[in-house]
C-alpha cells in the first residue's frame, strides 16, 4: 500500500475530529484490554513464559540462517516449495507466477499482514485475478476499499451501521429490506456469500503466525475458520510470510501459543490453530495439491545486529496497540502504513525508512504500557527513542523542534543559568497567576493551552523548596 | 547470486559471521535433533486420568462447547441422536470414514434408525459431522485433529455443527504431550488442527458472534473407554 506515514500529523488531526471513528475506537478498552487482563490473571506462569518467549526468539534470531535452511529442507521433503523474496516486488511476482501456472481466476485469502505489506490485492487485480478476502474484518474493508486499521481486528474502525450500508450496496442480489441489526445478521450473510467463493478458488492464500523448522510446517492462528477453508478448498495453498516468523520446534510453538492468544484477544487459545505441512498426501480425503511458501525479507535481515533487532521478536499479537493511548485516540489509519500502534512506530521506519515514517516514533507519550504488555518483552519506547535520535541526526526533525532543543541544551547544561531563569519565570508566572490559579493562554505555549489550562506555579522552584527543606532537617 | 543466497548472506552479514558450522551450529542443531520442553503451566500437573478429563470438560465448556459424557463407544450413536434432538437439529449427519464399516472404530447405528448417517468427506452440504480426535488437551480444552484417509479435514470446518468423539485415554495434560504422540506416529500429517471451541468473530464492533465460517456449534462426547 502507498504509505502516508509522512502525513501523520494531518491524519491524526482528521482522526480526532472523526466522530464515527471515535465511537468505534471506544470498543477497544472493554474488548481487548479487559479480556487480556482476565486471561493473564488466569495463568500464574505468564510472566515466566514471556521470559522464555523472549529468550527463544533471541536464540532464533542469532541462528536465523540455520533455521531457515532447515525449514526449507523440511518443506521440500514434504513436497512443498519455498520462494525466497528480497523485496515486495519479488514476492508479488512469485505469487502471480503460481496463480498463472494454475490458470487462476479467483484466489481466496485468509488474513495476512505480509500480504498487506506487499500490497498483493491491488497487484493481483491489475493482473486480472480476483482476490477475495475471507476474514470477516478483511472482507468488510475490502468492500470499503480501505486498508486494515489494526493487525488482528482490521475493521475495528468501522461501525455496525457502516457495515450494513456496505453489505446492502454490494450484496445486491439479496432483499434490500432484509434486517441487518444484529451481529448475527452480518455473520450469516458473510458466511453465505463467501461459501461459494472458497469452492471456486483456484488458489488459497494465507499468512503464517509461525514457521516450524523441525517439521517444515506453517501455522495459522484464527477464530473464524476462514483460513482453514481457504487452504483446504483452494487447489493450491500459498503461504505469504516473512523470515522472522520461524521457531525451531513444535514445543517452541507451544510456548508462543500460550502467549499469543492471551495477549491478543484474551483467549487461552484461539479457536483454530492449524499446522500445514506440504500438499495433501496421496491417501488424504481432501486438501490442496500444491504447497508454496513465499518467504519475504524486505529489510528484516538488515535489522539484525542493530538496535532494532529486538523488534523481530514480535509475534503480532497487537497488545501494544490495544493498550496505547495514542492508538486509542487516532486509530490505525493515521499511522499511514500496514502496521499501526507502537509496534508499527518501530517497524514502519525500519521497513520503509525514517524519511517516510519519522513522525511515527514521535507519536508516543512514552507512557510505557506497550512494553509492559508486550509478551516478547520488546523495549518499544527505547527503540522509538533511537529513531527520534536518528531523525534528529539526519536533520529530519522540524526547525522549531531543533531550535527548541538547542535552547534547552544551552540551558540544561548551565545549571546556574537554568536555576536563575526558572526562578525568574516561576516567580513571574506565580504572581500573574495568583488570582485565577491557572492560565487560559500563554505565549510560546499556545499548542498546550489551546486544549487545556496551564496551572499557575506557586512561586518558588522545586530546587528552592528542596534546598529549604533539606536545610530544615 | 540467487535471492535465497542473498537473503542468507544478508542475515550472516548483519550477524557479523559466516555460515554456522561445527561447534557454533550445535545449540540450534541439538534443539532440532532432540526437542526440549519449555516451561509448562502447573495447571495439569499431578492430575490422574479422571482429573484430566474433568479439566478438559471444564475448559471445553469455557470455550462455548457443549459436552456429554458416555460410558463406552457403543453409547455414542444414542448420545448423538439425543444431542441433535435436544438442539432441534436435522436428524442427519456425516461421519468420518474412521467410524464407518472397515474404519478404525466402526460405530453401530442400528439402534438409531431415524438418523440418516452418511460416511465420507464434506462438500459443504452437510448439517452435522461426527469425527474422532487424535488427542484432547486438558490444559486449554483443545481438540487435536489430523488429516488422513479416514479423517478428512473438511468435516472439521464445513458443517454448521461438529460433534467430536474424545476417548478418555486420548486426553493429555499440556499440548506438548500431543506433540510427543504425533512424533511417535511418524511423519507429521498434512494438516494438524488444534480446535478450541466453535468458530467465532469479534469483527462487528468487538461483539463476539459464533459460527462465521466454521461450525456454529462444537459438541464434545467424552467416552469413558
Amino acid at each position: 500500500m502507498q504509505a502516508t506515514s509522512h502525513r501523520f500529523k494531518d491524519n491524526a488531526h482528521d482522526a480526532l475530529n472523526d466522530a464515527v471513528l471515535q465511537r468505534a475506537l471506544g470498543n477497544l478498552k472493554t474488548g481487548f484490554q479487559e479480556r487480556r487482563r482476565h486471561a493473564v490473571a488466569g495463568l500464574p506462569e505468564f510472566e515466566g513464559l514471556c521470559d522464555e518467549g523472549r529468550d527463544l526468539k533471541n536464540h532464533v534470531l542469532t541462528h536465523l540462517d540455520y533455521y531457515l535452511e532447515r525449514f526449507e529442507e523440511k518443506v521440500i521433503e514434504a513436497g512443498g516449495h519455498v520462494h525466497w523474496c528480497r523485496t515486495p516486488a519479488e514476492a508479488r511476482e512469485a505469487v502471480l507466477a503460481i496463480c498463472r501456472e494454475r490458470d487462476a481466476k479467483t484466489v481466496t485469502k485468509g488474513k495476512s499482514m505480509v500480504a498487506e505489506e506487499i500490497a498483493l490485492n491491488d497487484f493481483l487485480e491489475a493482473n486480472g485475478i480476483e482476490p477475495v478476502e475471507t476474514d470477516l474484518g478483511e472482507y468488510i474493508i475490502q468492500l470499503r476499499k480501505e486498508p486494515p486499521s489494526h493487525i488482528i481486528a482490521p475493521a475495528i474502525h468501522v461501525t455496525q451501521e457502516q457495515i450494513a450500508e456496505d453489505f446492502r450496496r454490494h450484496h445486491t442480489d439479496l432483499d434490500p429490506n432484509r434486517p441487518l441489526d444484529e451481529p448475527r445478521d452480518f455473520t450469516d450473510e458473510a458466511r453465505q456469500k463467501l461459501r461459494d467463493r472458497y469452492f471456486q478458488a483456484d488458489v488459497g492464500i494465507t499468512g503464517a503466525n509461525f514457521l516450524i523448522a523441525e517439521t517444515g510446517s506453517t501455522v495459522i492462528v484464527t477464530n473464524e475458520g476462514n483460513g482453514d477453508l481457504t487452504q483446504l478448498l483452494g487447489k493450491t495453498h500459498v503461504v505469504v510470510t516473512s523470515i522472522e516468523k520461524i521457531v525451531p520446534t513444535l514445543d517452541d510453538a507451544a510456548t508462543l501459543l500460550r502467549l499469543l492468544a492471551r495477549s491478543a484477544t484474551g483467549q487461552e487459545m484461539s479457536v483454530y490453530t492449524t499446522f500445514s505441512t506440504g500438499p495433501r498426501r496421496s491417501a488424504d480425503g481432501d486438501g490442496p495439491d500444491g504447497f508454496h511458501v513465499i518467504l519475504l525479507d524486505n529489510g528484516r535481515s538488515a535489522m539484525l545486529g542493530t538496535e532494532f533487532q529486538d523488534m523481530l521478536r514480535c509475534i503480532r499479537c497487537s497488545a501494544c496497540m490495544n493498550h496505547c493511548p495514542v492508538y486509542a485516540a487516532v486509530g490505525g489509519h493515521a499511522y499511514g502504513w500496514v502496521y499501526p500502534g507502537p509496534m508499527g512506530a518501530v517497524l514502519t521506519p525500519s521497513l520503509i525508512g525514517v524519511e517516510e515514517a519519522g513522525h511515527l516514533p514521535n507519536a508516543s507519550t512514552f507512557c510505557g504500557r506497550c512494553e509492559a504488555v508486550c509478551p516478547m518483552r520488546i523495549p518499544l519506547p527505547k527503540m522509538m527513542r533511537h529513531y527520534r535520535m536518528r531523525e534528529f541526526e539526519k536533520g529530519l526533525s522540524p526547525v522549531k523542534a531543533r531550535w527548541g532543543l538547542a535552547v534547552w541544551t544551552a540551558l540544561a547544561t548551565r545549571p546556574r543559568l537554568y536555576q536563575g531563569m526558572t526562578k525568574v519565570a516561576m516567580a513571574v508566572l506565580g504572581r500573574f497567576g495568583r488570582l485565577r490559579g491557572r492560565f487560559r493562554s500563554l505565549p510560546l505555549a499556545g499548542g498546550w493551552t489551546s486544549v487545556r489550562d496551564m496551572p499557575a506555579p506557586q512561586g518558588p522552584t522545586f530546587q528552592d523548596l528542596y534546598r529549604r527543606r533539606r536545610g530544615r532537617s | 547470486m540467487s535471492a535465497r543466497d542473498q537473503i542468507l548472506a544478508s542475515v550472516r552479514k548483519s550477524l557479523g559471521r559466516g555460515p554456522l558450522t561445527g561447534e557454533a551450529e550445535a545449540p540450534a542443531r541439538d534443539r532440532l535433533a532432540a526437542p526440549v520442553r519449555n516451561l509448562i503451566p502447573d495447571r495439569t500437573a499431578g492430575r490422574d486420568r479422571a482429573g484430566l478429563v474433568a479439566l478438559l470438560v471444564e475448559k471445553c465448556r469455557e470455550t462455548a462447547c457443549s459436552v456429554d459424557e458416555v460410558r463406552d463407544m457403543s453409547a455414542v450413536p444414542s448420545a448423538v441422536q439425543s444431542y441433535l434432538t435436544r438442539e432441534n437439529l436435522p436428524a442427519r449427519l456425516t461421519q468420518a470414514p474412521a467410524f464407518g464399516a472397515g474404519g478404525d472404530a466402526p460405530l453401530d447405528w442400528t439402534d438409531t434408525p431415524t438418523l440418516e448417517v452418511a460416511t465420507g468427506g464434506a462438500d459443504g452440504s452437510e448439517d452435522t459431522s461426527l469425527t474422532p480426535v487424535l488427542a484432547a488437551v486438558a490444559e486449554t480444552g483443545t481438540l487435536v485433529l489430523v488429516s488422513g484417509s479416514e479423517t478428512p479435514t473438511g468435516l472439521n470446518f464445513l458443517p454448521e455443527t461438529h460433534i467430536a468423539v474424545v476417548r478418555a485415554s486420548q486426553v493429555v495434560g499440556p499440548l506438548e504431550d500431543a506433540w510427543t504422540q504425533l512424533r511417535g506416529a511418524g511423519a507429521i500429517p498434512r494438516t494438524v488442527n488444534l480446535i478450541t471451541g466453535p468458530s467465532r468473530t469479534g469483527d462487528i464492533e468487538q461483539k463476539i458472534q459464533m459460527g462465521v465460517h466454521g461450525p456454529r456449534r462444537l459438541h464434545v462426547i467424552v467416552v469413558a473407554d
